[in-house]
């Protein structure tokens, strides 16, 4: 990246105001079109077939009752896909397997997971689909399961994947196992560490899986013609890695899929994965007509990325002025059916948030009978920070120190020598503290029985290869095509205003479109909060390349040199001090002569985008605890954030408050129950609940800007921060409400009476 | 000599080797130069890390260069949901 991308502090007039978003009308009146919107002529619907059983050896699969009935125009099965072999890629959270990727979208050797695809049909009719589904007759012999992480990991626990053995020990183990991979972090002397603390604390903590909860369930509509020209709609955090991962495992050329990207009713990381999408490719391609998928809730609850739950062990130790000596953690993270869980995230998150000289971290990546998680907002870090800040709590209060001011004691800050790896550059942790002392909430008092919590989390935010395009119309409105996903709702709206704000030209003369794989290079999945920073930084670097050619346009046609020519307010016009005169040209004024001037103009970036800020949260929660009953009600809850620039204050807002109120839905009532059967208990909405409106207060945010000196604006990116406190803080207030504290998510009301009810009889 | 650090997720591939010294370019010649020494850690290289060069992350950058005198970090690649 060249140094004109560097942030520089200059006059506004655009980024950093609240105008209204490009797609808002689309959205409000109903015409915004969802995956499932979308519909063919000679369509048919393509339904999955999944399995009954935790874990299974298929023995066969006969289609033959299925492929008789009437409306039934093709079926298929493990048998219609080419096995893979190990082949890494990246996608969203961490790195995917192909070989994996073939066998979790349609079962191969085992069935791994209640809810594991074995079979695919396409029919005339949903109501025909269905039916053939109960004809397909598939032979398993049924073995034993292991759902819970602690259980997988004991020697003779059933084995997933016989091939199995734990990758990052030394020597190689001579045994399978279900820890499929060992990492570890290590700074300075952890015994010793140790023995200077004049307190230390040790507690275990577990966490549920849960589910990124988006609204639109995964839906996808595929045209498979004569030819092999493959067009395909679908609601993705990421087009071209769709296309890709599809290609790969149907053994297409990227080029013969095009990929539409519909407008996304959420994703949080669980749409960077495909699923359906080669099943209906798949079935198209047998029919030659088009095939629409729609899972049904249960089947997303069944078959589709939850995040990681976890068995985890926090041990820390600080002197009694509370200065903290050592830090260690072991993570053990359930990955789900397939190896690839947010573990090395989380283990680099647990503690990064502190100046620390003794850190040690183990993290176990562990397969067990559940569907393969996804990635979840900062993938990981809500769960080990759940541990670790609840620690850090605990040892302020038994010290006397103010949790924040314990917090300032410890704080990282520029420089500061991180356990995984790298110094940390500008940051604005120590800010975001302090601004979270000084607010109302803060100091606000309390009624007798209610409870406060602090908590703080951090997230390194990436860029990744990012590509933009930005059109110069011939009456000089603009069009900009964007490659990132508008996954969050709201990054149309920050691309145009830093576009006009580049330009110098009004914001609703540029027209944002989420653009499809074949107009575009390559664009990495919207996710790790990179939408604004990377998908902003090819937004600004197009836009600066249209202006030079703009520039050269404008000296062509008034014959003067180049150098003479500036770009300000919208026009070309004479620069500064060079002596030349001539009569300036508005952009719409240059797009008009373009086309006989030597033709339209454009600006282009492809480019890879590195220098991401990382982001820091600081977050304050009252609580009432209602003893008799162990219903926690949320009363006030504050977000703070370092944010590096807010391009769209209220966008920003909203990505706080979203993660906020997802982390209280984590915190006090989201999980999946499995029975002993290994089949999910709780797949719908009903009975996995996630908050709604009446759960939750207004949460107040406090944006916090210190800018990133790796991006024009100084954007860092926001959404990911706001999910990685919320646990831990509403754990903290827990214990302020009634001196309990809990260690197992999520806090739900049966659980927090238990643990009232359990140290009232250690009292007694 | 650029100076390279592996973190510790690493060191069971490299036999407990925890850095070393490398007269290299750029990324990619790190990568080969670290893959001819240490084959285990061949499969482990382009796909799961990012590398810190004098304290700025880069990943996907097999082509940034590494000065004489950098100071670079391997730390396990890093995504997002």
């Amino acid at each position: 990246m060249s140094a004109s991308t560097k942030y520089e502090d200059k006059p506004l007039r655009i980024v950093g105001t609240r105008p209204l978003r490009p797609d808002g009308v689309d959205k409000v009146t109903g015409r915004a079109r969802y995956a499932a919107d979308y519909n063919l002529p000679g369509q048919l619907i393509g339904k999955v077939l999944r399995s009954p059983h935790a874990h299974a050896r298929i023995r066969s699969i006969d289609v033959s009752a299925a492929l008789a009935l009437p409306g039934v125009k093709a079926v298929v099965t493990r048998d219609d896909f080419p096995d893979m072999p190990v082949e890494y890629a990246a996608a969203g959270e961490l790195t995917i397997n192909y070989r994996d990727v073939t066998r979790n979208m349609m079962a191969r050797e085992k069935v791994l997971y209640d809810g594991h695809p074995v079979a695919a049909v396409a029919a005339t009719s949903e109501s025909a689909a269905r039916a053939a589904l109960k004809l397909i007759k598939v032979d398993y012999e049924v073995l034993p399961h292991v759902i819970d992480v602690r259980e997988a990991m004991q020697p003779g626990a059933p084995l997933l994947h016989e091939e199995q053995y734990t990758a990052g020990v030394s020597p190689r183990p001579g045994q399978p196992s279900n820890i499929a991979k060992r990492i570890e972090f290590k700074l300075g002397d952890i015994e010793a560490g140790f023995r200077a603390a004049d307190l230390v604390i040790e507690r275990e903590f577990n966490t549920k899986p849960v589910h990124q909860g988006y609204i639109e369930p995964q839906a996808c509509l595929a045209s498979c013609t004569e030819d092999g020209q493959v067009e395909l709609w679908t609601s993705t955090q990421g087009a071209f890695t769709y296309r890709e991962q599809c290609a790969r495992v149907l053994q297409m050329d990227v080029s013969r899929i095009r990929v539409t990207p519909t407008e996304i009713g959420g994703g949080f990381g669980g749409k960077n994965n495909i699923y359906s999408e080669p099943l209906a490719i798949a079935l198209s391609r047998k029919t030659h007509r088009p095939v629409k998928m729609v899972m049904t809730r249960e089947e997303v609850f069944r078959a589709t990325g939850p995040t990681s739950g976890a068995n985890i062990r926090i041990k820390m130790g600080c002197t009694r002025n509370g200065r903290i000596t050592a830090a260690q953690a072991v993570l053990n993270f359930q990955s789900g059916a397939f190896p690839g869980s947010s573990v090395p995230m989380a283990a680099m998150c647990t503690f990064t948030r502190y100046d620390l000289e003794n850190v040690h971290v183990v993290g176990h990546d562990v397969t067990v009978n559940r569907p393969k998680v996804a990635a979840y907002r900062a993938p990981g870090a809500p769960i080990s920070v759940f541990g670790a800040e609840s620690v850090i709590d605990e040892m302020a209060k038994k010290l006397g120190i103010d949790p924040i001011d314990f917090r300032l004691k410890n704080a990282a800050t520029q420089g500061t020598q991180t356990y995984y790896g790298p110094k940390l550059g500008v940051i604005g942790y120590i800010e975001t503290l302090e601004r979270a002392k000084a607010h109302p909430h803060y100091s606000a008092p309390l009624a007798p029985g209610r409870g406060r919590g602090v908590s703080s989390g951090f997230w390194f935010n990436i860029g990744n290869e990012t590509c933009s395009t930005l059109n110069i119309g011939e009456d000089g409105s603009v069009t900009l095509l964007m490659g990132t996903v508008d996954v969050a709702g709201g990054s149309r709206a920050a691309m145009a205003m830093m576009v006009a704000e580049e330009l110098g030209i009004p914001m609703d003369k540029v027209k944002p479109v989420v653009a499809d794989p074949s107009a575009l290079g390559f664009n990495f999945v919207t996710a790790g909060s990179r939408g604004t920073f990377a998908g902003g930084m090819a937004a600004v670097v197009a836009a600066r390349d249209a202006v030079e050619k703009l520039r050269r346009r404008a000296a062509k046609i008034r014959e003067v040199p180049l150098e003479a020519v500036a770009w300000k307010d919208g026009r070309a016009q004479p620069a500064e001090g060079c002596g030349v005169q001539f009569a300036p040209m508005t952009l719409a004024e240059i797009a008009k002569v373009a086309g006989k001037t030597g033709g339209s103009i454009a600006g282009h970036a492809e480019i890879n985008v590195q220098g991401a800020g990382p982001g820091f949260g600081v977050h304050i929660v009252d609580v009432d605890v209602d003893r008799e009953t162990g219903l926690v009600k949320i009363l006030r809850y504050t977000v703070l954030q370092d944010v590096g620039k807010a391009v769209h204050p209220a966008y920003v807002e909203g990505q706080l408050q979203g993660g906020a109120v997802q982390g209280i839905g984590w915190a006090l009532n989201e999980e999946y129950v499995y029975g002993a059967d290994g089949v999910l208990q709780n797949p719908g909405f009903l009975d996995y609940r996630v908050p709604v409106a009446s759960d939750v207060p207004s949460i107040d945010t406090v944006i916090v800007e210190v800018p990133n000196p790796n991006h024009p604006y100084g954007v860092r990116g926001c959404g990911e921060v706001p999910i990685i406190p919320p646990m831990s803080a509403i754990a903290n207030a827990i214990e302020s409400a009634t001196g309990v504290r809990l260690c197992d998510q999520p806090m739900s009301p049966p659980r927090v009476l238990q643990a009232i009810g359990k140290a009232a009889g250690a009292g007694n | 000599m650029a100076r390279i650090t592996l973190a510790s997720h690493l060191f069971p591939y490299t036999g407990g080797v925890r850095g070393l010294e490398l007269d290299v370019a750029n990324v990619r010649q790190m990568f080969a130069a670290l893959a001819e020494r240490y084959p285990d850690l061949q499969g482990h290289l382009e796909n799961e890390v990012a590398v810190v060069i004098d304290g700025e992350v880069y990943q996907d950058a097999l082509l940034q260069t590494i000065a004489a005198d950098s100071e670079v970090i391997l730390i396990p690649k890093i995504a997002g949901g």
